[in-house]
């Protein structure tokens, strides 16, 4: 057994009192494809910004490739947090991919996936473009790297997301329903890419309300249901009959068109 | 009216656009470190900006003026009236642009900052690289109404003896009795002025980078 990518160990999240995610236990197997599943505001984004710390989990430890995300353990057993830069560097590991794009509207395709090489890491213009451009021919994008996001299509925004995230070399990437924003005629060219990249060997975590794209590309399904995980395993282990009945409550209800697929 | 009274109405709008140009300036980065300082969550920095806003907001700019020109000889500094003028209309300004840009910035989409967070920007770079430049353009259309109300503000700078264009407007018009004419050219080298920063804001706002074309 490897060391997982990220494990997550009794991981709570609150929000004020509320309880959101609790008892969450997780490990993200290294370059599988892992998939979160489960009924709106199940947590299922809560707990990939978790993983991205983009939330503070209230309670647990989450640590990616061996190391502690933002909180560790210190000699007293108490949780303590690391330092702004600590979790930068540890945080550098991880790519995120969000629903709605969120492509910086002031920069071209371009800036937008060299900007982090430049800015953070660095890296001399030039070479900077060079390789960001690399990233935007693998994503299929290279006649739109001076676009502006205002002028691409949502289909091809995702993918410049995707190129962006890529452009720093992630270990991990997260994605958040990266293809519901999109009209459905242009999921496909982003589930096409993300296909590629999990063929390429990356780990990635992804929710998705395409349980065709989970049940056929993912490795390892999670289904959480109010804020727990109910069941973790391989596609054809948790979608096999007989289901766990709120498994096969979630498929029926809010699924039609994934649930018909499995039936 | 001759053409060479005309002519000196608009030297005098040098004076109009100098200094409402130069106090947009100073105003803007002013405006900033106030909105810094309203969005910093320290009531240490938050507070004296908050006050600096009300006060400048809340008392007519003439009085302002008044109280500039005379309060500074008052501690000693004898400077000329063309910089109290531009101390006042600076700091009146100031607090006007900072509200602007304080909506600005906290309109600027979560999401553009948490991708930056992603991809390793400081809190510093994710400020000056992301925030800054999209609530610049957020504003703009505001920063541009700013500009134009400036400029017409600026004819309250002639109680501190300084002949831009409605005061000189004003001596003419005792010294020629020819006041309908004269106010009304005035008023024509206005509306040009205004009218120019209006559609070259136009332009502007269209040529920002990322806009819609
Ligand atoms: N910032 C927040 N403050 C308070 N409550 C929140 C916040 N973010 C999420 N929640 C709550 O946490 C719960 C889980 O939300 P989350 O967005 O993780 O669900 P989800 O499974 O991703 O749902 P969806 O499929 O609709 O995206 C919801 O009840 C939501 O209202
Ligand atoms: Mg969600």
């Amino acid at each position: 057994m490897t060391l997982p990518a990220i494990s997550v160990r009794k991981l709570v999240k609150r929000f004020g009192q509320t309880p959101v995610l609790q008892d969450i236990d997780l490990d993200i197997p290294e370059g599988k494809v892992s998939c979160l599943i489960g009924p709106s505001g199940s947590g299922k984004s809560t707990l990939l910004r978790c993983l991205a710390f983009l939330e503070e989990a209230s309670e647990g430890m989450i640590t990616v490739n061996g190391e502690a995300l933002g909180f560790f353990e210190n000699a007293r057993n108490e949780r303590e947090r690391l330092p702004a830069g600590q979790i930068r560097t540890v945080r550098s590991q991880i790519g995120m991919v969000f629903q709605q794009f969120n492509l910086w509207p002031h920069m071209t395709a371009l800036g937008n996936v060299s900007e982090a090489l430049k800015t953070v890491h660095k890296v001399p213009k030039k070479e900077a473009e060079a390789r960001a451009m690399a990233q935007l021919v693998k994503v299929g994008l290279e006649n739109r790297a001076g676009h502006y996001p205002s002028q691409l299509s949502g289909g091809q925004q995702q993918r410049v997301a995707i190129a962006r995230a890529l452009a720093l070399s992630p270990k991990i990437m997260l994605f958040d329903e990266p293809t519901s924003a999109l009209d459905p005629e242009l999921t496909g060219e982003v589930l096409t890419v993300m296909r590629d990249l999990a063929a390429e060997g990356m780990t990635m975590v992804v929710v998705s309300h395409e349980i065709g794209f989970a049940a056929t590309i993912g490795h390892q399904i999670s289904f959480l249901d109010q804020g727990r995980l109910i069941l973790t395993g391989a596609p054809a282990t948790v979608f096999a009959k007989p289901r766990h009945p709120r498994l096969e409550q979630f498929l029926d209800t809010y699924l039609d068109r994934g649930a018909s697929m499995l039936a | 009216m001759s053409f060479k009274l005309f002519n000196l109405l608009v030297q005098a709008s040098a004076w109009t656009i100098g200094i409402s140009a130069i106090s947009i300036a100073i105003g803007f980065l002013l405006a900033l470190v106030l909105s810094a300082a309203l969005l910093s969550g320290k009531a240490l920095y938050r507070r004296p900006a908050e006050f600096f806003i009300s006060f400048f907001r809340g008392v007519p700019l003439l009085v302002q003026l008044l109280l500039i020109y005379n309060l500074l000889p008052f501690i000693g500094l004898n400077v000329p009236s063309i910089v109290a003028a531009i101390i006042g209309m600076s700091l009146c300004t100031a607090a006007y642009q900072a509200e602007n840009l304080r909506g600005g910035f906290e309109s600027v989409p979560r999401g553009l900052v948490e991708a930056a967070d992603m991809v390793g920007f400081t809190p510093r770079q994710v400020f000056l690289r992301i925030k800054v430049p999209i609530a610049l353009r957020l504003t703009f259309p505001a920063l541009v109404n700013e500009a134009i109300m400036i400029l017409k503000s600026s004819s309250l700078v002639s109680v501190v003896g300084i002949v831009e264009i409605t005061r000189m407007a004003q001596d003419l018009a005792s010294s020629t009795y020819l006041p309908i004419e004269i106010f009304s050219s005035a008023a024509l080298i206005y509306l040009v002025i205004c009218w120019s920063v209006a559609l070259a804001g136009r332009f502007g706002e269209r040529a920002l980078p990322g806009g819609a074309k």
